[in-house]
């Protein structure tokens, strides 16, 4: 009897998918590099699909269940839930190093995994351009794969770049709400240091959350003031999912001018939110979503 | 309150005329205690990697009988701190919310008092969540005084505030009405999880994760040092149940009846109270909401072995921990190598079980 809700308990994966954390790197003792590389279980989604453009996928032994891309990777014993690790369940399929975004967990598992002599890396992240490409560098860097990733960094730079120009003469910024979840009419939006945030600036939108710090439930009224343009929400699938009738037919958010023109943009979750490699390529479909014809490509 | 006294002074006419149950009740203790032991080896010997826990004891006890095949750190690490330290906290967490359940029926009178259902849980939940929330700002002078204690400590006070004013809601001059009971536990629920809400607002991300995935309940990330944090505080509580069982069955025939049998009623009625906060409250700060072990361990073993608190309380913290051990290994093997949260678990089986109980008492419970 918890004082949850099942419901809550069904959107926690969801939230803390969305949920990066303000990195801190962590590089705990000081390595940086696997002393042994050949079997490496692989946490957090950004960084399997990194190790998967990397073409290095060999190594990996294990992924979480948040590393759903690419499909080869779901071959893969999953280990759980990034910030739920079991540790005897990571250490079963005997890893000789973790790799693990920032915000893996929980510490008890990282403490007992590192107690077995067990590398573990921690991959800080930050929701920006340049955060990507840290993270290529430092994954191929643990795994020996430096000039690799420096051809992967530059090749996702000059994508990302492309991607960004697009909407950089867009006169008239569109107002982008980011909906994490509506569970019983509750709106929880994403305000700043987000992935959601991020990827909106990617793309050449303005939170329409701004000014307000991380994921938070959104008032009525607050919903009327941040005046949206554009509701951006994850795919869910099944009977988790939010109708786009159920979003627009919300009071407080059908007078938005969002609400007004039903303009709701859908993406899955991994790739919008991702920062990964394939990042640039949810930035062009944003901007297309926002700004259509107005801009070239 | 009806099923309680019924079956006490069922009890006492039966142990008149046709012999008392409590050879039978004895001899399942017994059998309890093996079940025990077969479950704890079980455990220790199961999960998702193939550890093997007796190589390991056979090694650490009998190092000369070794055959040589080496036995990696690695399964020592995960027999030593990961499934022990587990199986501990699963064995102590598992008595001390049976055994709370069935002290709470019989303060109660009542076949449905149980701390998950009216409350108490949920009240031991805000004092953790407000622990959680606050500890880095408002509460951090208290926090390092207290240390390693504050989160259990904090529940703890939560689910004894609760249970002392469900107590005095529910109870009219020494009777407790169950209607009146459930509905005020069903008021303090909300209130706490009101209070919850506030505190979930307040929470930054990381404490939001910190929260939820405590909320799931769960016998994972078991280490040493939760042992020692609520450890010490249900061991209290589980060696005060027994002194409990003479006052709980002389308490079920009414107050003054309890009075006259020379029970000193109100201090006894403060004991339980406190024992069961205790018990609910540590249990609840290192695991979590793990629901219906409180009120589906005690009625089966009523069923089986009849209301005698005496042999109910030990019993209970017998079945209690047996079943949350099996429960506990399923979550850790079922989805190998991940992991299914126990509360999910028990609740799956502990709902079934409970409208099974609703069913075959229906009359009882009528309101």
């Amino acid at each position: 009897m918890s004082i949850f809700s099942r419901s809550m308990r069904v959107t926690a994966i969801g939230i803390a998918l969305a949920f990066g954390s303000l990195a801190v790197a962590q590089s705990e003792e000081g390595k940086s590099v696997f002393p042994d590389a050949s079997r490496i279980a692989a946490v957090g989604g950004s960084i399997t699909e990194i190790v998967y453009a990397l073409g290095e996928e060999g190594k990996l032994v294990a992924r979480d269940s948040t590393s759903t891309y690419p499909e080869s990777a779901l071959k893969l014993p999953d280990v759980g839930y990034m910030r739920a690790l079991s540790p005897e369940g990571v250490l079963s399929v005997n890893p000789s190093g973790i790799l693990a975004l920032a915000g893996s967990g929980p510490k008890e598992a990282i403490d007992v995994l590192k107690k077995a002599s067990v590398t573990y890396i921690e991959v800080p992240e930050t929701y920006d351009h340049q955060g990507i490409l840290d993270k290529v560098r430092i994954v191929g860097h643990t795994l020996g794969a430096d000039d690799k990733a420096a051809t992967l960094a530059k090749s996702i730079d000059a994508d990302l770049k492309a991607a960004e120009d697009l909407t950089a003469n867009v006169a008239e910024r569109k107002r982008v709400l980011f909906i994490l979840s509506m569970e019983g009419g509750k709106i929880l939006a994403a305000g700043d240091h987000t992935a959601a945030n991020g990827i909106i600036k990617l793309a050449g939108g303005v939170n329409a959350m701004e000014g307000v710090n991380g994921y938070k439930q959104l008032t009525d009224e607050a919903a009327l003031t941040a005046k949206p343009d554009m509701i951006l929400m994850m795919d869910s699938a099944g009977a988790l999912a939010t109708a786009d009738a159920d979003v627009f037919s919300n009071p407080a958010l059908a007078t938005t001018p969002a609400g007004k023109a039903k303009k709701l943009i859908r993406m899955d979750g991994s790739y919008l939110l991702g920062f990964g490699p394939r990042t640039a390529s949810a930035v062009r479909d944003l901007a297309a979503a926002l700004y259509g014809d107005q801009i070239k490509g | 309150m009806v099923d309680s006294v019924a079956g006490s002074v069922g009890n006492m006419e039966r142990r008149a005329s046709a012999g008392d149950r409590s050879a039978r009740a004895k001899f399942a203790i017994v059998l309890l205690a093996v079940l025990l032991g077969v479950t704890v080896l079980l455990s220790l010997a199961s999960g998702a990697s193939d550890a093997s826990a007796l190589a390991v004891v056979r090694d650490g006890l009998f190092p000369s009988m070794s055959d040589g095949s080496a036995l990696s750190e690695r399964d020592r690490i995960i027999v030593y701190d990961i499934r022990l330290p587990r199986v501990v906290l699963g064995v102590l967490i598992g008595s001390a919310l049976a055994v709370s359940g069935a002290v709470m029926q019989g303060l109660f009178r009542n076949p449905l008092a149980d701390p998950g259902l009216v409350g108490v849980s949920a009240g031991a939940g805000l004092g953790a969540i407000v622990v959680i929330v606050l500890g880095g700002t408002v509460l951090g002078p208290l926090l390092a005084i207290l240390g390693i204690y504050t989160l259990p400590l904090a529940a703890f006070a939560g689910a004894l505030a609760t249970t002392l004013v469900l107590y005095r809601v529910a109870t009219r001059r020494g009777q407790t009405s169950i209607a009146t009971m459930l509905l005020a536990g069903i008021a303090l629920g909300a209130m706490a999880g009101a209070f919850s809400g506030i505190m979930v607002y307040l929470a930054d991300d990381r404490q939001l994760r910190d929260l939820t995935f405590w909320g799931l309940g769960s016998l994972a990330g078991a280490t040493w040092t939760k042992i020692a944090a609520a450890g010490p505080i249900i061991a209290l509580a589980l060696i005060a149940s027994p002194f409990l069982a003479r006052g709980l069955n002389a308490l079920a025939l009414g107050e003054a009846a309890a009075h006259h049998l020379g029970i000193p009623v109100q201090w006894f009625k403060n004991v339980a109270i406190v024992s069961v906060a205790a018990a609910t409250g540590a249990s609840v700060a290192v695991s979590g909401g793990i629901g219906f072990v409180g009120i589906v361990v005690p009625h089966l073993l009523r069923l089986i072995i009849g209301p005698d608190n005496r042999y109910l309380l030990p019993a209970s913290a017998l079945l209690g921990a047996s079943m949350l051990l099996l429960a506990d290994a399923i979550s850790r093997t079922i989805v190998a190598p991940a992991e299914l949260p126990l509360g999910i678990i028990t609740a799956a089986g502990g709902g079934p079980f409970f409208l099974w109980i609703l069913l075959r008492k229906r009359g009882l419970l009528d309101l």
